[in-house]
């Protein structure tokens, strides 16, 4: 390793790799509740060149990479589980070029979404991003990569569907490009040329390294409104999203239920964040909207929260600070959710396994679900909080976890950015024919099996 | 309840509801209305009441209009607003049963639901005061937009008898400053109404300000300003503060001209309108009476009510006027910075 190492030092420069025992620490676990992992050494590579030599040297010596974004993934899926290299990508995180007329932005794969954030404030006010609701180090192409969502998925789908492009360095040291920039100097779509992109996406890194990509943005509004349905019956919340998404007006449209704190315990509360260039506009927005559930008003059996303008302040912020609470709500830092990729039709169910789990099981618990499109799918989060110093309370967040997994493919669902344990009980539900293609794919763009080994494997 | 059936009968007026500024009814109308609310029966006026308190001022005989109104929508079950909103409030609202005991002096304040004020009460204005906030104290009043007078019925004589036993005997002292008009107004005009027995002496904020900025006289740096009053759902009960509020805005030098929807025109602030789900008669009613303070060109909106307050303070800053709670504007004229 010795020499791989310096190796490695010549391609980035000595400064940029680490094989010290408290980085090796701390890149082997993320805040989740899976077991540690180290990698033998952490480089920080700053250039698409240096990514290709750094995987023609690891290709040739058959030493596992591990590409990783924030780290904040918390299914601990960047854990070097073979050893060998964390390839640490927050150095590459320049903003390269934003589209004004076009709506995109390009950016390399290290840059996080606060700095997307900041950068469009400052020199694009008119236009925003998907924020997804985690901290702002996490980065834009890890998001993207493991079909993240966020706060204009219920316009635009997941993140990995506002992707317009690819610059990729595969495991074999090429380095390519996927989408219309692959054509022209445009990065505007994967349209209409095969996509290539899926070659990618929701692969936990296992297929080659992304350098560069290009996301769709979106009109920063003038004036932006959320108003929140409250009902206490699941079915009720679920249909509220059928009739609320058909209107084809919310960026945003997120449930949310807890048994904690003891007032909110029972109710569905259902935000719906939306934004116009004129407060008239606004206004028939949200008349619209509130038009959809007519019905549950008039019925008395739901309707929406009169909050003032600093409560609702709260709501739209993105991403939202609320959320980063409950993570916190054991003490001691850990927490993690199975976020499951479902039908909407299944919300109702998932609102009572949810309950029927955490209750249980004894677990600190909230539940939620973000729309995806227009109500064409949802990511349902069943979210577990547990003390990392408290090994009893872990383990009963682990054992959660797992029950909801397996609980969630029972019912028609699949864990979102799934634990390797969890990937495993996903292969065993897929068509094999399909594992099978998986398995021929990742074969022929990875023949040495470097990338991430450990996942997506029985 | 003290509500006499045959003093409603017998009125000719019936001014709690020809006078009412949200539903429009002529006398005959009012007539047919008042005897199915006597009788128990279904009315509009249960199902359109905005529930601004108002026809407790307007009836001349203080025969509880508003409090009957409420008791019908209750037992009819015609609420105002989903149901689950007002479960979920009642819910989040309710006595937490964490309140400590510990000795107060007085001036004793009573700051209700809102101990995030608490910064208000400070400086020359309030010297020496003890605060007593928080949900074991709420005084519940606000479940009257929500058809549930149980609710108060059931929480109130607890939340009496904990400011007697856990601030008040004790400390020996026997009256409070209510901050808030609804906890002056649940105190001497609800409680009376129902019969609930109160033991302690309940001050209004605007009597106690009036009386120490008169102390406090030569201190006062006149803030000539032109201001506009936003009066509260609950002054409706006791509307024999305002001229305590007279008072105090001539001690601090301040005009209140007259306008449209001020005093016993007031407007509703729209909050308990939207919680009935009708956004569009308070988006109506706030830009009527957001235009009218821009028309006497208000620089300040005063709101005494902290949910007036919060929720029209935005609106009231982009319509270029300065939102601010009457005790801070008392704090202005005696030269102290704004505590909030």
């Amino acid at each position: 390793m010795k020499e791989i190492i310096k190796e490695l030092q010549k391609i980035v420069g000595e400064k940029y790799v680490s094989n010290h025992p408290e980085e090796r620490f701390i890149y082997s676990r993320d805040p989740g509740t899976m077991e540690p992992a180290e990698p033998d050494v952490v480089v920080m590579p700053n250039s698409a060149e240096e990514i290709q030599r750094i995987m023609l040297l690891a290709n040739e010596r058959k030493i596992p990479v591990v590409p990783m974004g924030g780290g904040l993934v918390l299914s601990g899926l960047t854990r070097a589980l073979k050893g060998g290299i964390v390839l640490d990508m927050k150095r590459m995180n320049r903003i390269l070029e934003v589209n004004e007329k076009s709506r995109y932005a390009v950016v390399e794969a290290g840059a996080s979404q606060g700095m997307l954030q900041s950068y469009l404030k400052k020199h694009h006010p008119k236009l925003k991003h998907s924020i997804p609701d985690a901290p702002p180090i996490a980065t834009i192409g890890g998001n993207v990569l493991i079909h993240g969502s966020g706060h204009i998925s219920a316009i635009g789908g997941f993140h990995s569907e506002m992707l317009n492009g690819l610059e990729v360095v595969l495991p074999t040291g090429e380095l390519l490009r996927i989408g219309s920039c692959s054509v022209t100097p445009y990065w505007f779509s994967r349209s209409p040329l095969p996509d290539l992109a899926g070659l990618f996406l929701g692969w936990a890194g296992t297929t080659g390294i992304v350098t560069k990509l290009a996301i769709r943005l979106y009109p920063d509004w003038k004036f932006n409104d959320v108003n929140v349905f409250l009902a206490e019956d699941p079915e009720i919340t679920q249909d509220a999203i059928f009739r609320i998404t058909a209107t084809a007006i919310p960026e945003d449209v997120l449930a949310a239920l807890s048994p904690k704190p003891d007032w909110v315990a029972g109710f569905q509360m259902l935000s719906v964040n939306y934004g116009a260039e004129s407060k008239k506009e606004l206004i028939l927005k949200r008349d619209l909207i509130r038009e959809s559930v007519w019905k549950y008003i008039e019925e008395k059996t739901g309707g929406f929260l009169p909050l003032p303008a600093e409560m609702k302040a709260r709501f739209m912020e993105a991403p939202q600070s609320q959320l980063a609470r409950f993570a916190d709500v054991r003490k001691g830092g850990g927490f993690e959710y199975v976020g499951a990729i479902m039908p909407t039709e299944l919300f109702a169910q998932a609102c009572r396994l949810g309950i029927e789990i955490g209750e249980r099981r004894k677990v600190s618990y909230s539940l939620g679900a973000r729309i995806i499109g227009m109500g064409h799918c949802m990511m349902f989060f069943f979210a577990y909080a547990f003390n990392r110093g408290d090994k009893a309370d872990m383990k009963r967040a682990q054992g959660a976890l797992e029950e909801t997994n397996e609980r969630v493919l029972e019912i028609g669902g699949i864990p979102w950015k799934a634990e390797v344990p969890a990937q495993k009980q996903i292969i065993r539900k897929m068509d094999p024919k399909t594992f099978e293609l998986m398995n021929r794919l990742r074969a022929m763009l990875d023949p040495n099996g470097i990338m991430n080994p450990g996942n997506w494997e029985l | 309840m003290r509500y006499d059936p045959e003093l409603c009968r017998k009125c000719q007026s019936i001014d709690c509801l020809t006078r009412c500024q949200y539903i429009k009814l002529d006398l005959a109308e009012a007539k047919e209305e008042r005897l199915k609310i006597i009788e128990g029966k279904d009315s509009r006026v249960l199902r359109e009441c905005a529930t601004c308190y108002a026809c407790e001022e307007y009836c001349p005989y203080d025969n509880h209009p508003f409090y009957l109104i409420v008791e019908r929508q209750e037992q009819l079950k015609l609420w105002p607003a989903p149901v689950p909103l007002t479960k979920q409030q009642i819910k989040m609202m309710a006595p937490r049963g964490k309140i400590v005991p510990f000795k107060v002096n007085k001036p004793v304040v009573n700051l209700c639901f809102f101990p995030m004020l608490a910064g208000c009460i400070r400086g020359k204005l309030f010297e020496g005061a003890s605060v007593i906030s928080g949900s074991d104290i709420f005084c519940n009043l606000m479940w009257l937009h929500f058809a549930k007078s149980s609710v108060i019925k059931e929480r109130l004589p607890q939340m009496i008898e904990n400011i007697m036993s856990y601030h008040l005997k004790e400390s020996r002292v026997d009256e409070i400053i209510c901050y808030h008009d609804e906890c002056y107004g649940t105190f001497t005009h609800f409680a009376r109404a129902l019969g609930i027995e109160v033991p302690f002496k309940s001050i209004h904020l605007f009597e106690y300000l009036a009386k120490r900025l008169l102390e406090l006289k030569s201190q006062i740096r006149p803030i000539k300003a032109v201001v506009a009053y936003q009066r509260p759902c609950s002054s409706r009960l006791i509307p024999e503060t305002e001229r305590w509020l007279e008072e105090i805005f001539r001690l601090i030098g301040v005009e209140r001209p007259e306008r449209k929807y001020d005093r016993e025109n007031a407007l509703c602030c729209g909050t308990l309108i939207r919680a009935h789900q009708r956004d569009e008669l308070a988006d109506e009613i706030q830009k009527k009476n957001l235009d009218d303070m821009k028309a006497i060109g208000a620089e300040y909106c005063v709101f005494n009510c902290p949910a007036c307050f919060f929720s029209m303070r935005e609106m009231v800053q982009e319509r270029g006027i300065k939102p601010i709670l009457l005790s801070e504007l008392c704090q202005i004229a005696l030269g102290q910075g704004l505590g909030w």
